[in-house]
């Protein structure tokens, strides 16, 4: 993984100094809230329901033991003993003492880690492939070009003040596993006819109050000008976009309402001025970010064989581990999910456990999911049985990824300032209702999002089964949106009908998966079935 | 009745207008109707509160309870995590807020 040089140490720990300064400016009385507040977003720090939170970026979802132990200390020391990985591949604590906050950020630093431009008007943290590395089916690691990007983009004047906050994914596979077409600017990396690597580009993409499904902008792009091409599409945005109305000032506004082949030609257009200026990166400083991403020394020789005698293993090597590219190794899937438990929460002392199992097991690297679980990602397939057994001491063994117990839900009104209606009771009650593993193998994949508001930080418009908080006359009423995706083939849900209180939508969505048990055909998947019958072939079931 | 509700500065935490100081609880809370925008910006210029903002209340069992849920919350905690609310001892809190 990336390691950072004597500059990039010495720009976080600067900005530590500076962030500590302001922070006492504020305490002091010198610094009013209005001229504070984008201060303390600008390195993370909100103000939600009960504390201030801070959510701390881990670049593109790569973390190291030792960065996970800090983590794990932090919540300790400055939290209260846990934190809760998001749906952006981060995590965030939602405690902190503003006036411990610097402190806080000087330990992150000491661990190459930060949360500068995890909030605010800016590039936030670049998504991937929580396989990245590891994928049997990827063409490159796609972290390398990730990191490129963070690196272009962090701190440079034009990117720092953008209408709104803009989101990148990078991947390099057909399976889809970071929601590419749900973000403002997303690459897939892929081989051309000629045998060259370059990038499918999208754009356009978001959730939020106006979901829009990115659209592909350029079938093949060669690495070389992605830095051009970004800068294209960021300068067409900054020139047009809304910045007198906050709910139009996402790029997926402007380009929807350019529409695809305006928006593209105008990028083209600016691409065609900044290649000609010849700023691109030379292959070096690629050749440079990549060699921190070699692959791991893989120990060869190793056999395929996994003992599942044991049926408890067995069922969570059936569900959590997935091909590796190396012979002998597989990646395998925490769940963060436990029945009953709040999706995406982690103690301290199992931040530790995973640690530890990284250290010992997995090259000494893990992995955030957009999904709030977490991976390790280089396993020995003659390991996986230690891991899995010290996992279940830790309570981290559920065997549920991507059944209908491994929802994805945000914080909600339990935490969030923003947020109109609670998520995470309505995920804990479905998790409950469906706790049942047998039952859980039988319904299969089935992806559930929950959204405490119409910002949509838990994903509800690429759910299977998506659900939305609203505040109807100060009571929370939940919609129920059926048929989104956020894998390759990308749908946006839609909405049933009329909502339901929290034990209705409970039951509205036991209507729905039985349904869908009743009518699916051999092998098919809920989303197909939703997709084959459509709205209709579920309306009744679900409002009688 | 309307009350006075904000977030501590240093730390964060939610605190309620009592006449006097801020408090942790919003049973300690007071009717500051027609009162509201003279000391919200006092305390704050005060650094004794950080946002304040006056909210809808109605009294019940003689404590004041805040007409919105998101309010109601703030003065609990989550409560999907009873054992770091202000009352984790206390079964009904959750229900208090529904």
């Amino acid at each position: 993984m990336y390691r950072y040089d004597k500059y990039d140490q010495a720009m976080v720990d600067t900005r530590v100094e500076e962030f500590r300064d302001q922070t006492r400016r504020r305490l002091d009385g010198k610094l009013t809230e209005d001229q504070f507040k984008p201060l303390r977003l600008k390195n993370g720090l909100y103000l939600q329901l009960h504390a201030y939170m801070l959510r701390v970026a881990i670049p593109y979802g790569t973390l190291n033991s030792a960065q996970l132990r800090t983590l794990a200390d932090i919540a300790r020391r400055y939290d209260r003993g846990y934190g809760h990985f998001t749906t952006r591949q981060n995590i965030q604590y939602n405690w902190i003492k503003l006036e411990e906050a610097p402190d806080l950020l000087a330990d992150l630093a000491k661990v190459e880690m930060h949360a500068i431009q995890t909030s605010g008007e800016s590039i936030r943290n670049i998504s991937s492939d929580q396989y990245a590395g590891a994928a049997a089916d990827e063409l490159i690691d796609p972290r390398p070009w990730c990191e490129m990007l963070r690196q272009m983009t962090t701190f440079m004047p034009e990117f720092s003040y953008l209408p709104r906050k803009f989101k990148i994914a990078v991947i390099a596979s057909a399976e889809d596993r970071a929601a590419l077409r749900w973000h403002d600017f997303a690459l897939r990396i892929i081989r051309n006819a000629e045998g060259e690597i370059g990038f499918q580009v999208f754009a356009g993409g978001g959730m939020g109050r106006t979901p829009f499904i990115a659209y592909r902008i350029r079938e093949f792009l060669p690495t070389q000008h992605i830095f051009s091409y970004l800068q294209a599409v960021l300068r067409v945005w900054n020139r047009h976009a809304r910045r007198d109305n906050i709910h139009k000032q996402r790029m997926k506004i402007l380009v929807h309402d350019l529409g695809q082949e305006e928006f593209t030609r105008q990028v083209e257009e600016a691409f065609a001025h900044f290649v000609s200026l010849g700023e691109d990166f030379p292959q070096a400083e690629y050749d440079r970010i990549a060699a921190y991403f070699a692959p791991p020394p893989f120990e060869q020789g190793l056999g395929e064989n996994i003992d599942l005698s044991d049926p408890a293993f067995a069922a969570w090597v059936k569900q959590q581990v997935v091909a590796h590219k190396a012979p002998g190794y597989a990646i395998a899937n925490i769940s963060l999910k436990p029945v009953g438990g709040i999706p995406g929460d982690i103690s301290a002392e199992q931040m530790e456990v995973v640690a530890d199992l990284a250290k010992r097991y997995s090259f000494d690297e893990l992995r955030a999911t957009h999904a709030q679980n977490l991976v390790l990602p280089h396993v020995r397939k003659r390991d996986l049985y230690a891991v899995w057994q010290a996992l279940v001491a830790a309570g981290l063994a559920d065997a549920n990824l991507d059944l209908i117990s491994d929802i994805i839900a945000c914080p909600g009104l339990d935490y969030c300032s923003l947020a109109n209606a609670r998520s995470i009771p309505v995920a804990q009650k479905i998790a409950e209702r469906f706790a049942d593993p047998a039952r859980q193998a039988d319904i299969g994949e089935l992806k559930i999002k929950v959204s405490g508001c119409i910002n949509a930080c838990g994903h509800h418009h690429a759910g299977n089964i998506g659900i939305l908080g609203v505040d109807r006359k100060g009571s929370e009423s939940y919609q129920l949106l059926l048929g989104g995706s956020g894998d390759e083939d990308t749908t946006q849900a839609k909405i049933a009908g009329p909502g339901f209180d929290e034990a209705g939508i409970v039951d509205a969505i036991e209507r729905a998966v039985e349904h869908y048990r009743a009518i699916r055909n051999q092998d098919e998947r809920f989303i197909d079935t939703y997709r084959r019958v459509g709205m209709d072939g579920f309306k009744e079931a679900i409002y009688g | 009745m309307r009350i006075l509700t904000g977030n501590d500065l240093r730390t964060g935490a939610v605190v309620w207008w009592t006449g006097t100081y801020w408090s942790l609880h919003v049973e300690d809370a007071i009717d500051v109707t027609g009162e509201e925008d003279r000391i919200a910006p006092r305390e704050e210029a005060a650094r004794r509160v950080n946002g304040p903002y006056a909210i809808e209340a109605e009294l019940r069992d003689g404590n004041p309870r805040p007409a919105h849920i998101k309010d109601r919350v703030r003065a609990l905690g989550p409560t999907v995590r009873p054992d770091l609310t202000l009352k984790p001892a206390d079964p009904a809190a959750g229900s208090w807020v529904i």
